[in-house]
């Protein structure tokens, strides 16, 4: 009998073989990502882009020298089906809405035209290059021209608004760039499949040249319209998943590629059909989806976009070293010469054009930083890519792709940084700044930033206005569960995650609290010497120093927002938000001494996120027992949203007259214990603990009674709103140590 | 522009108003058009959760002292009167103002505008920003990194560079001799507008040109 033994130790590579290698290229790229953080000054000066490629012309080195080929992974469907998607989702997700809206226009100007008047001005002009016969390159028909024009004008300025971050650009400069690569990879594409299709055409009618033209704007609304409609269709189901908290980032992400996938179905632009799809639902969606979910949505957008991102500049740098190029000296030289032309050509032109607009023109400043700042990336290496094999030149276009784009990275990627700060070096001259005014001039700018707030934007007031007045009448009606009137402080409280705010507020131990520090100034200046300190010219430039780097930046949420590497930055908005509370909680402590006083003063600070209105129905609630109306408070905000309450124990509400009377009647103790345990039966469960803790107080002596329950009264405040059952309410430093069992 | 003839109307006083203010009609229609959207409840009148139901103004690090800016001491609510007179502050300074020695200065003068910056400081309203208001200032501006030591000096060292009298405060007068640094241009404490939408409504086009004139 011929028996094949079975071996005790077998390798079943190529069971394995596809899944395995495309996880250790993802590892890979992941590893290379976080090898550049270790070195942070690494990132500053080099943009990751430049980094990746590096990586990647590394690896491919390695590869090359071993005689390996590449995965061919890069294929057009695994580029346009899976990779793109992420990306694009991951930039209209982040996206800004408001001051979006706000440019609208400008932004569209810039990427539609402008993308147009790029591929055209290079094609016309490469074409042009094409006709003299020394560079041989005659058999490359206009259309092709086109094609490869369009492939290398689709600007990607990620590493644009990382040094615009730095040199605090204003805020419309970050979101037109942002908007601007956005919607230049949806005309990208756009433009690509029109003249792929025409490429392939052997003769061109003028009649086809219309229809390709209106073409382009059916599939561009199109695309937005099917967006849209996807968007809310959406907002709707998630009006249901209450019960079923698991699945809503799968719902998300599911309608979110089933829009582009059936845009791609009808040959409608899906990057705008999925960009347009993420704008509309995020609104809704992040009002009916538990906090945990908004977290792992953002996450998990973030991470597969870059991971996608990150792998395309890695095959550029693999395929950069592997693949035959074919080399032409004289068209690949000059269609970078145009790429650059064309672009800051364009940037000038279109400026003069819009700035009459704009009542904050783009300076030349701001021009050069657009112009300069247009770095070619993913997109353009993948559409060159998948270019259909149909096209002679195809090898050529590869080529010319990506030198431009290696250029265009490294080259100018480097150098924006050190040109902008010499550009912004020139105009302000820090040193003949005193502090006074550096200190001044950002109150100045703060306050101006808020009275615009306040005034609401002038021109676009009228569009806004009536589309939230139909919003609030009928969408949020349709699409949000539980329908409050929308209080967008609470609002904000929820995007940022505040009901954990107690382990940040932990870690900052010390600093938070604007009030111990005056006071303990206020000690110290009766102390300290009257006599005026001498300060060195070191001491000042240190001051200014730390001036520039700590002082909040104007408006400083649209630009954490737009970083396209990290998620979006929320600690300033954390710390300003904390310091309202804590000077909001001073005012209170004082006022809780004194009972009504409080409410008063709480209505001065209105920095207590209100969900209901501030009404006079307010004040007495507090002093009652009223465990009625607070309970069912509290139970409603539990009901909702069980999982916010912290293991550490958020506050109960706690009427201050019952602990008063606890306090002053020491003899009937156990009276007083059954009646504590009756009101509390109805808080949260963790409070349980507490209150048992406090019984055991009370038989110490009615002095520490009276100081536990002063201490009680003024942390354990009623509060007036569901939503804010946060511990961001209590002082922790000011707490007497009390041993939870948690 | 019939419309707003009509809106205009029905503003009580409002003819007052914009010689006060110096605002076009246009701008106090769409300053009305705010206040009512604003006062969401239909008072009249606007109260500090109004206000602070702005949410970008919530991200303000100075948020709450611009909001009380806008409520006199005493005075719980806001009307639209003392809105747009509050708001005139921020309108560019007129450069070509004829130099009449009666008339009062108007809203928007060099001076009004300091006055406005100073009561940001100036909490108690005494006339003077002592130590501690500057460092509630300080506290509110700078990120958290900063500590209280850092934040003395700094406060220490603007005292000592504006304060002339030696009175470790900073009056009226030592505030407007700092801010004269000719790098200090009070012609930035004013609204620019944002991007005008290329389609603009008919109505407010017109008034869009009109005010470019002002403006």
């Amino acid at each position: 009998m011929c028996e094949t033994t079975q071996a005790v130790f077998t390798l079943n590579y190529p069971r394995i073989q596809i899944p395995f290698e495309i996880t250790l290229w993802v590892l890979l790229a992941s590893f290379a990502k976080i090898g550049f953080h270790v070195y942070h000054k690494i990132t500053v000066w080099v943009p990751e882009s430049c980094l990746l490629i590096s990586i990647g012309l590394i690896v491919g080195g390695i590869m090359h020298s071993l005689h390996e080929k590449p995965p061919a992974v890069l294929t057009s469907n695994a580029f346009f089906l899976y990779m793109l998607p992420p990306i694009v989702l991951d930039s209209g997700y982040f996206m800004p809405t408001r001051p979006f809206f706000e440019n609208f226009g400008t932004v569209l100007w810039f990427a539609v035209v402008g993308t147009l008047w790029n591929s055209i001005g290079i094609g016309i002009s490469l074409f042009a290059i094409c006709q003299i016969e020394v560079f041989g390159v005659q058999d490359i028909t206009l259309q092709e021209n086109f094609l490869f024009a369009s492939i290398i004008s689709a600007v990607e300025p990620v590493a644009v608004l990382t040094v615009f971050e730095d040199i605090s650009v204003h805020e419309q400069l970050y979101i037109v760039v942002f908007g601007e690569c956005l919607f230049n990879d949806a005309v990208t594409v756009v433009l690509y499949n029109l003249f792929n299709h025409v490429a392939a055409l052997e003769v061109v009618e003028a009649g086809d040249v219309f229809l390709d033209i209106g073409r382009f704007f059916v599939v561009g609304l199109g695309g937005t319209i099917f967006g849209a409609l996807f968007g809310f269709v959406t907002a709707f189901t998630t009006r249901f998943t209450g019960k079923v908290r698991e699945i809503e980032p799968l719902i998300i992400f599911l309608y979110s590629y089933l829009a582009y996938l059936i845009a791609e179905l009808f040959a409608i632009s899906s990057i705008m059909a999925i960009v347009i799809c993420a704008l509309t639902m995020k609104y809704y969606v992040e009002e009916n989806v538990s906090q945990r979910s908004c977290t792992t949505i953002r996450h998990v957008i973030k991470m597969v976009g870059s991971v996608s991102e990150t792998l395309i500049f890695f095959f550029l740098g693999v395929v950069t070293i592997t693949t035959e190029h074919e080399w032409n000296w004289g068209y690949i030289l000059f269609a970078l010469l145009f790429a650059l032309l064309w672009r800051g050509l364009g940037i000038l032109v279109l400026t003069q054009i819009i700035n009459p607009f704009r009542t904050i023109p783009f300076n030349f400043k701001d021009q050069f930083g657009l112009a300069y700042g247009g770095l070619r990336g993913a997109v353009s290496f993948a559409l060159a890519f998948t270019l259909p094999d149909n096209i002679g030149r195809k090898d050529l276009f590869i080529t010319g792709t990506i030198v431009v784009i290696i250029f265009t990275v490294f080259i100018q990627g480097i150098t924006i940084r050190p040109l902008l700060k010499l550009m912004n070096v020139r105009k302000t001259n820090r040193n003949q700044e005193t502090i006074n005014d550096e200190i001044h001039k950002r109150l100045m700018e703060h306050t101006v930033a808020g009275i615009e707030d306040l005034c609401g934007q002038w021109s676009h007031y009228y569009w806004k206005d009536k589309f939230m007045k139909f919003n609030n009448r009928i969408l949020r009606k349709i699409l949000i569960r539980d329908n409050h009137p929308e209080s967008s402080i609470v609002a904000l409280y929820k995007k940022l995650e505040l009901q954990n705010a107690m382990e940040v507020l932990d870690q900052m131990s010390g600093d938070i609290s604007a009030a111990p520090s005056l006071i303990s100034l206020h000690e110290e200046r009766k102390n300290a010497s009257k006599s005026r300190k001498k300060f060195l010219s070191s001491d000042v430039t240190n001051m200014h120093e730390l001036l520039s780097k700590n002082m909040y930046k104007i408006r400083h949420r649209t630009v954490s927002y737009t970083n396209k590497h990290t998620l979006p930055d929320d600690i300033t908005a954390r710390e300003i938000l904390m310091r309202r509370h804590t000077s909001l909680r001073r005012s209170l402590r004082a006022g809780s001494f004194h009972g009504t006083n409080a409410a008063k003063m709480s209505q001065k600070y209105f920095s207590l996120p209100m969900g209901r209105s501030l009404n006079s129905r307010f004040p007495p609630r507090r002093l009652v027992h009223a465990d009625g109306d607070i309970e069912s408070e509290i139970n409603y905000s539990s009901i909702r949203h069980p999982q916010r309450v912290s293991s550490k124990a958020v506050m109960p509400l706690r009427p201050l007259n019952t602990l008063k009377e606890v306090a002053s009647s020491v003899n009937t103790v156990d009276g007083q214990n059954e009646e504590q345990r009756g009101c509390r039966r109805s808080h949260l469960g963790s409070n349980v603990s507490r209150s048992g803790h406090l019984t055991s107080h009370l038989p110490h002596g009615s002095s520490r009674n009276c100081s536990d329950g002063d201490h009680d009264a003024w942390v354990e405040e009623p509060q007036n709103n569901s939503d804010v059952q946060h511990p961001l309410m209590r002082r922790p430093h000011w707490l007497p140590q009390k041993p939870h069992d948690k | 522009m019939g419309s707003t003839n009509s809106t205009l109307l029905k503003i009580p006083n409002v003819e007052v108003l914009m010689q006060e203010t110096g605002f076009s009609p246009a701008h106090i229609i769409r300053l009305h058009d705010r206040f009512k959207a604003l006062d969401k409840e239909g008072r009249g009148h606007l109260c500090p959760h109004d206000f602070g139901a702005i949410k970008e103004l919530a991200m303000n690090p100075i948020g709450d002292r611009i909001i009380g800016a806008f409520f006199s001491p005493g005075k719980e609510t806001v009307d639209f009167h003392t809105f747009v007179k509050i708001l005139a502050h921020f309108r560019p300074v007129d450069k070509d103002r004829p130099k009449e020695p009666n008339s009062p200065e108007p809203i928007n003068s060099r001076s009004n505008k300091l006055k406005f910056a100073f009561q940001l400081y100036d909490q108690d309203k005494d006339g003077k920003i002592s130590r501690d208001e500057l460092l509630q200032v300080l506290r509110a501006m700078l990120g958290m990194q900063v500590t209280d030591e850092q934040l003395e000096s700094i406060a220490d060292r603007t005292i000592q560079e504006a304060d002339l009298d030696r009175d470790d405060t900073i009056s009226f007068e030592e505030f407007r001799k700092a801010c004269k640094h000719k790098r200090f241009t009070m012609f930035r404490f004013c609204i620019r507008p944002g991007e005008r939408k290329l389609m603009l409504t008919l109505c407010h086009w017109s008034s869009e040109l009109q005010d470019q004139h002002e403006l």
